[in-house]
C-alpha cells in the first residue's frame, strides 16, 4: 500500500497560509461587493479603493501563486544573469 | 451602478481561465491576453469602457508580480522600464485622446475600424520582423547567440551630450531622446489596441539592442507604469469594476508565474517565436472584421448580417486561438526544458 506523505517545510506552510489569506480576501470582496463598488464610485478619494485592493491582492495572491507552483515542483532553472553581448 | 453587471458563475470561470492563459503568455513575452479579455468581457455584457478599465486594473498588479518574479532571475532592467514607462504614460494619454476624437467624429464603428486598422498595420510590420528573426535564429540553431543588429549598433553609437543614460540590459549608454519616442509609441499602441508590448518589446530588442529575455521582462515594468496610470484615470471616472479585475487577476497570477519560470528553460528565440506567431494570428483576426466595419460606414457594399456575424465570431475565436497556441508552445517548451534539465549531461 502506498502512502502519500505531504511533507511541509516552513516555505510550504507559508504558502498554505498565504493561500488561506488570499481566499479570505476574495470571499470578503465578493460578499461585500456592493458596498465596495459604491465606495469606489465616491467622488474625491474613491478611486483609491480599487487601486488599494489591486495592490493588496497582488501581494498576497502573487506570493501564494509563486509558492503554489514551487510546491507543485515547478521551479525555475538556476541560471546566471542573461548574457549581455555588446561589449 | 448601472455600469456594473451582475456576475454569473460561468462568466467568472471563463474570465479566470482567460486570465490564466493571458498571464501565462504575459509572463513569457511581457504582454498579451488583454486583446482577448476586453472582447470577452464585452460578450458578457460589460460596457466597453468598463471592460477596458477593469482589464487595465488587472494588468498593473499582474505586471508587478511578473516583473518581480523575472527580476529575481536577473532579467529586468528597471531603469529602462521606468524611463520607457514614463514616456509610455504620455503615449497612453495622447492615444486615448485620439480614440475619443475618432469616436466623436466617426462613431463607434469608425473607432472600431481605426483600432482594427492599427492592429493590422502594426502587426503586419512588426510581427513579420519578429517572426522572420525567430525563424532565422531557429534555423541557425542554439550555437548562434543573440547579437545586437545593425540598427541597434547605430543607435548605440549616437552620442547626444546631456541625454546619455547607461542601461544595464544593453550594457551601453543610449540617448533618452531615442527611448522617449519608443516609449511613447508603446503607450499609444497600448491605448489603441491594449497591447503596447507589440511595439515595446521589439523596439527594445531591435532598436536599442536588448536581449529578448531582458526586453520581454522589462516590458512588464513598462506595463506596470502604464497600467497604474491608466487605472487611476479610469478609476477617477468610476469605470473600474474591481470584481471583474480581481477575478482575472486570480487566474493571471497563476499563469504569470508559469510563464516567468518558462523563460528560464527556453532558448531566447522562443520568446520571439511565440510573440511573432501570436502577432500574425491576431493580425488575421482583425483583418476578418475590417470589411464588416467598412460596410457599416458605407465605404464598401453592404455585407449580409449572417456573414458579418460569422466574420466577427471567426475573428474572436482566432484571437482566442492565438492565445491558446502561444500558451501551448510555452508549456511544451517548459516541459521539454524541465525534462532536459532533469537529465544529467
Amino acid at each position: 500500500m502506498s502512502v502519500f506523505v505531504l511533507r511541509l517545510d516552513a516555505q510550504g506552510l507559508r504558502t498554505i497560509g498565504l493561500g488561506l489569506v488570499s481566499l479570505v480576501l476574495y470571499v470578503l470582496l465578493f460578499t461585500n461587493a456592493d458596498a465596495i463598488l459604491t465606495l469606489s464610485l465616491q467622488k474625491g478619494w474613491g478611486f483609491i479603493v480599487p487601486i488599494a485592493i489591486a495592490f493588496l491582492f497582488s501581494f498576497v495572491h502573487g506570493a501564494f501563486t509563486g509558492g503554489f507552483w514551487d510546491m507543485m515542483g515547478l521551479k525555475a532553472q538556476a541560471r546566471k544573469e542573461p548574457k549581455r553581448w555588446n561589449k | 451602478m448601472t455600469n456594473f453587471i451582475p456576475l454569473d458563475a460561468t462568466g467568472m470561470v471563463a474570465l479566470f481561465l482567460v486570465g490564466f492563459v493571458g498571464g501565462l503568455v504575459s509572463g513569457f513575452i511581457g504582454s498579451g491576453g488583454a486583446f482577448v479579455l476586453t472582447p470577452a468581457m464585452m460578450t458578457m455584457g460589460v460596457p466597453a469602457i468598463v471592460a477596458v478599465a477593469s482589464n487595465m486594473c488587472h494588468k498593473f498588479p499582474k505586471a508587478l508580480v511578473g516583473s518581480y518574479k523575472r527580476a529575481k532571475y536577473g532579467q529586468v532592467d528597471v531603469k529602462l522600464g521606468l524611463v520607457m514607462g514614463v514616456s509610455a504614460e504620455a503615449g497612453v494619454l495622447v492615444g486615448a485622446h485620439v480614440q475619443e476624437l475618432i469616436k466623436v467624429a466617426f462613431g463607434d464603428v469608425g473607432s472600431n475600424l481605426y483600432v482594427s486598422f492599427v492592429f493590422v498595420v502594426t502587426l503586419a510590420i512588426v510581427g513579420s520582423i519578429v517572426l522572420r528573426d525567430a525563424i532565422r535564429s531557429y534555423r541557425a540553431g542554439a550555437a548562434v547567440e543573440e547579437k545586437a543588429g545593425k540598427l541597434a549598433k547605430f543607435v548605440q553609437s549616437i552620442h547626444i551630450p546631456g541625454t546619455m543614460v547607461y542601461f544595464k540590459s544593453i550594457d551601453a549608454k543610449v540617448s533618452v531622446l531615442i527611448t522617449l519616442p519608443l516609449g511613447f509609441a508603446t503607450g499609444m499602441l497600448a491605448a489603441t489596441i491594449a497591447v503596447g508590448g507589440f511595439i515595446g518589446v521589439p523596439s527594445m530588442m531591435y532598436v536599442l539592442g536588448a536581449p529578448s529575455l531582458m526586453a520581454s521582462a522589462t516590458e512588464l515594468v513598462i506595463a506596470f507604469v502604464m497600467g497604474l496610470g491608466g487605472t487611476i484615470k479610469f478609476a477617477m471616472s468610476g469605470y473600474v469594476d474591481i470584481r471583474l479585475a480581481m477575478i482575472i487577476l486570480a487566474g493571471s497570477l497563476f499563469g504569470i508565474q508559469v510563464g516567468a519560470i518558462g523563460t528560464t528553460y527556453v532558448k531566447p528565440y522562443m520568446i520571439k517565436m511565440v510573440m511573432g506567431i501570436i502577432m500574425i494570428l491576431v493580425l488575421f483576426s482583425r483583418l476578418l472584421v475590417i470589411p464588416v466595419y467598412m460596410a457599416q460606414l458605407d465605404m464598401i457594399a453592404p455585407i449580409a448580417a449572417g456573414t458579418a456575424a460569422a466574420l466577427k465570431s471567426g475573428s474572436f475565436w482566432i484571437m482566442v486561438g492565438a492565445l491558446v497556441i502561444g500558451a501551448g508552445i510555452i508549456l511544451r517548451a517548459l516541459w521539454t526544458g524541465m525534462r532536459e534539465a532533469a537529465v544529467p549531461a
